[in-house]
This record gives C-alpha cells, structure tokens and sequence, in this order.
C-alpha cells in the first residue's frame, strides 16, 4: 500500500516536470518574441501561430497537400511492402540464398539512399513520381531484411516436427513459417513505414511541386514564419499519430 | 546367388568420390561471395546495357563511362573543397552529436527520477520528422555550413541519449551494491561499475547517431548549399550531366560507408568484452 501510495506520489511529480517543462518553454518563447523583441520573421508569436493553425485547419487549405503527401506515402509503401516481402520469402527459402543476398542488401542499406535524390529527380522528374520512388526504395530495405530475418531463421526443430508430422508445404507455412515471421516481419513493415514518410517529407522540402513538405518550403520563402510553423505544427501531429497508429496496430497484431 | 556375388563386389569397389558436376556444384555452394559477385556483376550489365541502348544519354550515362570518367568530377573547380567541406560538417556534426548526446543522456539516464520525466519527452522529440523543420534551420543558421552542422546533430544526438540512458539504466543491481558495500563513492561507482557497463551501448549510440548524422547533413546540403556537396548535385542535375552526378554520388557513398565502417568496427572492439 505505502509502495503504491508512493509510485502515484512518484507518477505525479513526473508528470508535474513534463508539464512544467512545456509550459516553460512556450512561456520563453512567448517572453521572447513580445519582451525580448525578436524578429517576428524568426520567430513568430505563439499567439500568432495559434491563429494561423486555426485559420488554415478551418479554411481547409491543407487538404490539397495533404492528400498529396498521403497518396505518394500509400503508392510507395504498398510498392515496398510487397515487393520487400515477396523477394524477402523467396530469398528466406534457402539457406545458401540467404548468404549470397542478405550481405549484400544490408550493405546497399547502409548507404544513405536519399543520396540518390538528385538521381530520382533527373528521371522521374518534381512531380510525385520522385518522390513515390524514393519512398519506395528507401522502406524497401527494412522490410526485405526483416521479412528474410523472419522466414530464414525459424528454428529448424519446428520445421523438422512439422514435417516429422506430416505438414503438407502450405500447412508448413501456415502454421509455422508464418506465424514464426510474422513479428519480425511486422516490425520490418513498421520502420518502413516510418521513413518512407520521413524521405518522402523529406523530398518534398528539397525539390518539388506540392506536398506538405513544399507547402511549409514555399512559406519559408515567403517569410511567412507564422504560417510555416502552424504548417510545421501540422505536419508534424499527422506524422506522429500516423506513427503511433502503426504502433498500436503492430502491438495489436503481435498480440494475436 | 550370383545376385548377391555381384552386390559384394560393387560394394568391394572403392568409391571414386562424386562426379565433377557435383563437386563444382558444393564448390559453389560453400561459396556464397562468389555469386553475390556475380550478382553485383548482373546489375552493372543490366545498367550497362540500359544506359547504353535503352536511356536517353541526357539521363544515365554506362558504369564504365561513369568510373573511367571518375577524374572529371574531383576535376570540376571546387568540388574537393566541397568535399573537403562536408568532411568537416560531418566530423563537427558528429563529434557535437556525441559530446551532447553523451551529456544528455547521462543527465536523463542516471537518476531514475530524471528518466521517468525528460525521457518520454526526448522519445517525442526522436519520433517528430525533422526534416519537416529544415527550413527553420536554413533561417536561423543561415545556408551555409553551420546550418548542416546544427541539422546533422538534430539528427545524431537522440539514438545518442537513448542509447546511453538505456545503457546506464540496465546495469545491475547487484553491482551497484558490491560496489557500495566495498565502500566506493558516488565517482568510483561511476567510473568503474556504470562507466564499462555503459560502454557497449555508446558505442552502439555512436553507430546509430552516425547514420542520422549523414542523413541530416545530406538532407540539407541537398536542400540549399553554396559551398558543400549540394551545390554540385545540384549543378550536375541541372545541366543534366548524368557521368559526373552518378561519379560524385558513388565518392560520397563510399564516404558513407567508410564512415560506417569506422563506427561498426569500434563499436565491434569495445563490446567485445561483454561476449566472453
């Protein structure tokens, strides 16, 4: 009871820094940009941004270059999806295959793929289609290695008794390759996801026509600070709760 | 019996060992490096024949035109002091990454009552897409290198703090009070109970911070750049010269991957003591 009594004591005092702490840091920035007299251009007033974050969720403005960035995100990771898991189970399906393609995907991995920007934009031009190629060539990596980690390295005793038992190939995988996988492949689906959105964000801020990430590039050019940061403000909610909705649905789907 | 007669005497030959196709067959096989190579080999041909039949020349030039053409691109006035320059924002991004992340993680991850309170604040701020606040870094650090320094650390310092707390977090507790009750103080426990155990997962952080250092470091030397890389990527796809983009691409990746190189074979080394 006393222990308990004092991990809610423990919980609250936490909680209390966290609060605090936010609270800290706007009220600096809002001292900051009416007391201390820095340029609006560089950092606009919190009560500003405020408005303009209500001004452009309530005008409907960013629905244009939302739908955009979440179309390229759906045609790119739907690519790298199945492609990294097809290639993934048919390289998983022997051992020696795994040693000659698993070095050699890891290794083009650890190169930074958004490099090959440039290269993207010369073939396939500013539109979207850049920008889908990027996204999915960049969340193809995680999800190929993890599904290829998943199907190669299920526990030969179980493949073994399986068949010791009579699996035909499709109970094999049925019932064992797929729900040994499964995980891994989930968390492999899960990063790609992430940084398919992070490079395709990321694209759009380099070179492109529209988009959220060329919507807050053109503000930026435009001086328009508050704007840009009710923009930033945004972007950043969509790509949190579109990371945490992945998260809870592979934290549900491991549950099962 | 003749029958049985004939079994003896096949089985009386002794074996002449598996037939040449086989052999080359398992020579193969125990060498999965050999066709890896001829994978790599595959996908120059396939690029090779692309470029040369299939591609208009303004957007992909041939591999061999690309590598025995590598000396035009260091030859373009100004491209290795740009290198040179990305170099350096590279070593000070990382080297800043690692001395705050080293610092903040420390903080956060030595007293759990820090831990519980600031770390779900730094995993907030690991999880929010930075480049999205590019631009606000164009702003205040201006376009040239210091803005790729701040965007690369932006990038490095959080696997750093998490990594390190995490590291200093799951030390034992049976060590932490061996220490004590051999009457060490607070510094003698940090140095040698916290500090080796942390070691591993420094180095681990380091590894990982070096790969968001390059991320953020590229992401925005290709975004605006007057001096660095960008500035030539930029150029050589805008004049739409495809040899000297695809050369200066290929000396940067094989910067990257000798950067990670470095981190993995240290952090290799210093974790090793963990194994045995």
């Amino acid at each position: 009871m006393k222990a308990r009594r004092k991990r809610d004591k423990n919980w609250v005092a936490s909680r209390a820094v966290q609060v605090s702490f936010v609270i800290l840091l706007l009220g600096l920035w809002y001292l900051g940009t009416t007391r201390w007299r820095i340029s609006p251009i560089l950092l606009p007033n919190p009560v500003a941004v405020w408005h303009e974050l209500k001004d452009v969720l309530s005008t409907g403005e960013y629905i244009p270059d939302l739908r955009i960035t979440l179309t390229e995100l759906a045609i790119a990771f739907s690519i790298s999806s199945t492609t990294g898991i097809t290639l993934g189970y048919l390289i998983s399906r022997s051992r020696y295959s795994i040693r000659v393609f698993e070095p050699l995907l890891a290794g083009i991995y650890s190169v930074p793929i958004i490099l090959f920007l440039p290269l993207y934009i010369l073939f396939f031009g500013l539109g979207p289609a850049s920008k889908i190629a990027l996204g999915a060539t960049i969340s193809f990596f995680p999800i190929v290695l993890n599904t290829i980690a998943g199907f190669g390295y299920v526990d030969r005793i179980f493949i073994l008794s399986a068949r010791s038992m009579g699996a035909s190939d499709y109970q094999l995988f049925r019932w064992v390759l797929l729900p040994a996988a499964f995980p891994v492949i989930l968390t492999g689906l899960r990063i790609g996801f992430t940084i398919a959105l992070l490079s395709i964000l990321g694209s759009e801020t380099i070179a492109s026509l529209a988009g959220l990430g060329h919507r807050i590039v053109h503000l930026a050019e435009g001086m328009d600070t508050a704007r840009m940061f009710a923009y930033i403000a945004f972007a950043v909610a969509i790509a949190l709760f579109l990371n945490t909705v992945t998260s809870m649905l592979e934290a549900r789907a491991r549950q099962r | 019996m003749a029958h049985a007669l004939h079994m003896q005497q096949a089985q009386a030959v002794p074996p002449v060992g598996p037939p040449l196709k086989r052999r080359i067959k398992r020579w193969l096989l125990a060498r999965p490096g050999l066709a890896r190579l001829g994978v790599v080999l595959m996908l120059f041909a396939v690029w090779e024949i692309a470029a040369r039949f299939l591609v208009d020349k303004m957007f992909l030039s041939p591999p061999s035109q690309v590598f025995s053409q590598i000396q035009t691109v260091f030859e373009t006035p100004g491209v290795i002091a740009a290198l040179r320059i990305t170099a350096w924002e590279l070593a000070i991004a990382f080297a800043l990454s690692v001395m705050i992340g080293l610092a903040v993680g420390l903080a956060v991850g030595l007293h759990r009552f820090s831990h519980r309170s600031f770390m779900p604040i730094v995993l907030l701020l690991y999880g929010t897409p930075q480049v999205t606040i590019l631009p606000l870094f164009i702003l205040y650090f201006g376009i040239g290198p210091a803005s790729k320094i701040a965007f690369g650390v932006s990038h490095g310092i959080f696997p750093i703090i998490v990594t390190v707390a995490a590291g200093v977090q799951n030390i034992k507790p049976i060590l932490l009070t061996s220490a004590k009750s051999m009457g060490a103080n607070q510094w003698q426990i940090f140095r040698w109970a916290i500090f080796p155990h942390m070691i591993p997962s420094f180095f681990a952080g380091m590894r990982l911070g070096m790969t968001g250092v390059l991320l953020g470091v590229l992401l925005a030397e290709l975004y605006v750049s007057t001096a660095g890389i960008g500035y030539f990527t930029t150029l050589f796809t805008q004049s739409f010269n495809p040899t000297k983009l695809l050369g200066l691409i290929s000396v940067l990746a094989i910067m990257a991957i000798g950067l990670n190189e470095i981190v993995r074979r240290a952090e290799l080394r210093y974790s090793r003591w963990r194994k045995d």
